[in-house]
């Protein structure tokens, strides 16, 4: 049995393990109750993006956009993989990332799959991996992305795009189901997917709008930024996600360090108490020899 | 007076900027400036770097709105701008910066100088300290 002394240490070392852990995953609360804010705070935003959009498409006319309309042939595929910048956040990372390759490797026959990394993970992961092209990386998101962090990943993918070097792009994203899951998603960013045609539309239809300066000229302004909020939402969506997984392993993490803390006290308790017996027995012994 | 008034919503990506009822506003259409009252016919249009002046309570109010969108409807307008600042809230002394940075950047003539980015970011300071002195 090991000695009290070293049982002690052992304790103390878990003690302050179990106090890092707890402070990360009352740091990660914050930080995941700020990205939900930013999170909620462009949900009106995009929704009426949306809103107008399927308005202007629903008028009737056909217009033309590369942005809406599917190249005839793809040759190039473009994959935006989102992982965090950072570990200890249980399956998280690895999950995504797992899925990402799943993806890619389902790309077509004949079609070039590149990847644009975001977050110091994926870059790690898709380092060990030569076999994928790497387009770019970004990383350093920080803990809430902001607007222009957004802005500058879609201009970059909305410029890769319109120049023709991709012709499709897919982002690869944790979707935020709650604080505990978060499942690994993929989603078309461009060209840009318009639901079909259903009755909610017809209701929209009734209001004659005056265009200024003209449908197509509004499609162009409008799709754009349409790209924009959906990118930067998958962003925000994806660290939530990032936060919300380490809240969880670190709370885990807790509460096994409380278990572990409880094991060792006992077996403290119990070797202190086989000490003390011993002791007895010795001083019982040499007064027995004495009499 | 009360029953003259039409919502104006801005909505930017960090969130609702504002929701008021006000009397009458002025966009900074892409077509040029526009005024908008009660029972305007539904519109939208794309909108300017520019400013949107609004009269509540018999008082005139700026906001600098950096591009965007407008749609009027139902005596509801909504504005869908990149960014937006009342004039309030407007940071004088880093929209100064801005300007002569931009300023700068526009002269030298670099042979690497975005020249369209380096043009707004002069225009959205510009529009920054005219809404900040205007109230």
């Amino acid at each position: 049995m090991a000695s009290t002394r070293d049982i002690r240490r052992r304790i103390k070392s878990v003690i302050s393990t179990q106090k890092i852990t707890k402070a990360m995953k009352m740091v990660s609360a914050a930080k995941l109750r700020k990205t939900q804010g930013t999170l909620v705070a462009i949900r009106p935003y995009s929704d009426k993006i949306q809103e107008v959009m399927d308005h202007l498409l629903s008028g009737g006319e056909d217009y033309k956009t590369p942005f809406l309309t599917p190249r005839e042939e793809v040759k190039n595929i473009l994959y935006i993989v989102i992982a965090g910048d950072r570990g200890l956040c249980g399956g998280f990372n690895s999950n995504v990332l797992r899925f990402a390759e799943q993806q890619i490797q389902a790309t077509p026959e004949g079609v070039n799959a590149s990847v644009l990394l975001i977050g110091n993970k994926a870059r790690e992961y898709f380092r060990s991996r030569p076999q994928y092209e790497i387009m770019d990386v970004f990383t350093n998101i920080g803990d809430t992305p902001n607007v222009s962090q957004g802005k500058a990943l879609s201009d970059y993918v909305i410029k890769k795009y319109l120049d023709g070097e991709v012709d499709e792009v897919h982002m690869i994203y944790s979707k935020f189901q709650s604080v505990m899951t978060q499942i690994p998603s993929a989603a078309q960013v461009l060209p840009i997917q318009v639901a079909e045609a259903d009755e909610n539309k017809e209701v929209h239809a009734e209001t004659e709008y005056i265009f200024e300066p003209g449908g197509k000229e509004l499609l162009d302004v409008i799709l754009p930024k349409c790209v924009d909020s959906s990118i930067y939402r998958l962003l925000l969506e994806s660290k939530a996600g990032e936060h919300g997984a380490r809240m969880t392993a670190m709370d885990s993490a807790t509460d096994n360090a409380s278990e572990l803390i409880d094991k060792l006290t006992l077996s403290l308790n119990r070797a202190r108490q086989a000490q003390i017996t011993t002791e007895i027995n010795e001083i019982v012994g040499g007064a027995a020899a004495l009499e | 007076m009360a029953e003259n008034l039409i919502r104006l919503d801005i909505v930017t990506p960090a969130g609702l900027l504002m929701s008021e009822n006000v009397a009458a506003l002025n966009l900074p259409a892409s077509m040029g400036s526009m005024g908008v009252l009660k029972n305007h016919a539904p519109l939208m249009t794309s909108l300017d770097i520019g400013i949107v002046k609004y009269i509540k309570d018999d008082k005139a109010h700026f906001l600098a709105v950096h591009g965007g969108f407008a749609e009027v409807k139902e005596n509801v307008v909504i504005i869908l701008a990149d960014s937006a600042e009342k004039s309030g809230d407007i940071d004088v002394a880093r929209a100064m910066a801005a300007q002569k940075r931009a300023e700068e950047r526009l002269k030298q003539r670099e042979a690497d100088l975005d020249v369209l980015r380096a043009e707004m970011a002069l225009r959205r300071a510009i529009i920054r300290i005219k809404v900040s002195q205007m109230s």
